[in-house]
């Protein structure tokens, strides 16, 4: 076909952006290629895995299973969106460190920005409901203990 | 990229089904997450897509005067589960979808897709079934309303001509007032898995006489489409409301849903867990339907009181929910 392109403007890691995009493009290629935000991950490509997991106004989605085209308007966080301004990391990825939920690395950024939805409901998590808000993310070396363990450390701390 | 004949977006029904018309071997995309699959896998490649995502109508859950229950098809998942309307009138449907994928999914998934993907797996399917609902059409012709058995041909098809928009899921007021459901789904793992079967039940019972007054029950792939099952409604309507009532559902059921043997599960296996979870998603049902009838009962006073709570707990949602929505205010 035709090169067919779409002009869009969105909010990335509190950056505004406007971008010409490739209609045929995944947000997914956008985020990677486009703005080298290479924190976002491509695993599986058909939305089973969550390494490309991003925050969409406010929710969590599989950034490789949604047009760029689609992101106009939108306000979109990837992991390098909660870096501190003095290069701090947040509270939910040092616990991720502390209860060793982090092996090879690849799913971690997916992991963490799940994690950081959930965790911003405020709500007091049981086990189940945060192995249920979790359950769109793989992780093929820690066996999920810690991660569960990590998010149930924040999430307690947060509650006392 | 996706291999992409070309990409068109419609901001209103009209101009969609316009586009499809401008376009006949285009497909309609809306949450993407069974289409773009496709794509990759290569069963759509090289497709044409008019995007129906964008339209403001096929958003929104609204209850008309009647008392009717119109479902925008655009719906995410997602947001039907938290939709105040959804868990006041119609909570096994929000329980149901909640039960697709994972979360990222049905931030995305719609339950327009759900049904137009035609899957037999499909998690909003067996209540949609149950709970008799219309599908509001629109074409070129006009609107037209279409039941779920006459819309669902076989696996993946469904009868959708080219040109033609799903706009809504109605579910009419007499047939979810007094009823209340439940669903089970029965697969391998508690997430990211396709149903090896499913059950949907929703009752109306009469607590004066203590019987079951009207029953309906769906399967999810238990045969080619999903399956109603007459036959054993029929039965167990007007049987009392005792432990040997579930027995009985588990039994007849058994009699008469015909499921196949696949690699996901033999025939022997999928008919010992049908009537299981059909005594269980009765159970449940009938649990709740109990519950409903006798905040009913003790007066409208309560009543009134049970609604301003759930209303209540419904804002509470909405309140989470806007934030987003300011942020795509100010961006554009």
């Amino acid at each position: 076909m035709p090169e067919q392109m779409k002009m869009i403007q969105c909010v990335v890691n509190g950056r505004k952006e406007t971008l010409c995009v490739d209609v045929r493009e995944s947000l997914l290629d956008m985020l990677r290629n486009r703005l080298g935000l290479t924190s976002v991950k491509k695993g599986c490509e058909v939305g089973e895995c969550g390494a490309c997991t991003v925050i969409l106004d406010g929710e969590t989605i599989d950034s490789c299973i949604y047009l760029a085209a689609w992101a106009d308007g939108r306000e979109i966080t990837t992991l390098e969106g909660l870096l501190g301004p003095n290069g701090e990391l947040t509270r939910i990825q040092e616990a991720f460190l502390e209860e060793g939920a982090v092996q090879c690395g690849f799913c971690t950024p997916g992991f963490i920005l799940s994690a950081e939805v959930l965790l911003r409901r405020g709500e007091k998590l049981s086990r189940e409901m945060i192995r249920k808000h979790m359950a769109g993310n793989l992780c093929r070396c820690t066996g999920y203990e810690n991660i569960v363990n990590a998010v149930e450390k924040v999430n307690r701390e947060r509650n006392e | 990229m996706y291999d992409l004949e070309g990409y068109w977006e419609a901001g209103t029904v009209e101009e969609a089904v316009q586009l499809l018309e401008d376009h006949p071997a285009a497909k309609i995309i809306c949450g993407g997450s069974d289409v773009l699959i496709k794509i990759r896998e290569g069963k759509l490649a090289g497709t044409g897509l008019v995007s129906i995502r964008g339209i403001p109508l096929l958003q929104k859950v609204t209850l008309k005067e009647n008392g009717d229950l119109y479902i925008g098809a655009a719906m995410t998942f997602s947001h039907l589960t938290s939709h105040p309307l959804i868990r006041r009138l119609v909570p096994v449907l929000g329980e149901a979808v909640d039960q697709v994928g994972g979360p990222q999914v049905r931030n995305i998934g719609t339950i327009g897709g759900n049904i137009c993907n035609g899957a037999v797996s499909a998690d909003s399917a067996p209540t949609v079934f149950s709970l008799e609902c219309r599908l509001r059409i629109e074409g070129k012709a006009g609107v037209r309303f279409s039941d779920m058995k006459s819309f669902y041909l076989g696996p993946g098809r469904v009868n959708l001509a080219q040109g033609e928009v799903l706009t809504h899921i109605v579910v009419p007021r007499e047939k979810y007032e007094g009823y209340a459901g439940h669903y089970i789904k029965y697969s391998m793992r508690n997430a990211m898995d396709i149903a090896t079967l499913s059950c949907s039940t929703v009752c109306k019972i009469d607590l004066k006489k203590n019987v079951l007054e009207d029953v309906k029950m769906t399967f999810g792939v238990a045969a080619a489409v999903p399956l109603r099952v007459p036959k054993t409604e029929e039965a167990l309507k007007g049987q009392p409301l005792r432990e040997e009532l579930y027995g009985l559902a588990a039994g007849l059921v058994r009699q008469e849903i015909n499921p196949r043997d696949s690699w996901r599960a033999s025939r022997a296996f999928r008919l010992q867990i049908g009537g299981e979870i059909a005594a269980r998603s009765l159970r449940e049902a009938v649990l709740r339907a109990r519950a409903q009838e006798e905040v009913r009962l003790r007066g409208p006073k309560q009543q009134e009181k049970v609604q301003i709570e759930a209303e209540q707990t419904g804002q509470q949602q909405e309140i989470m929910q806007p934030e987003s929505d300011q942020h795509r205010k100010e961006v554009r």
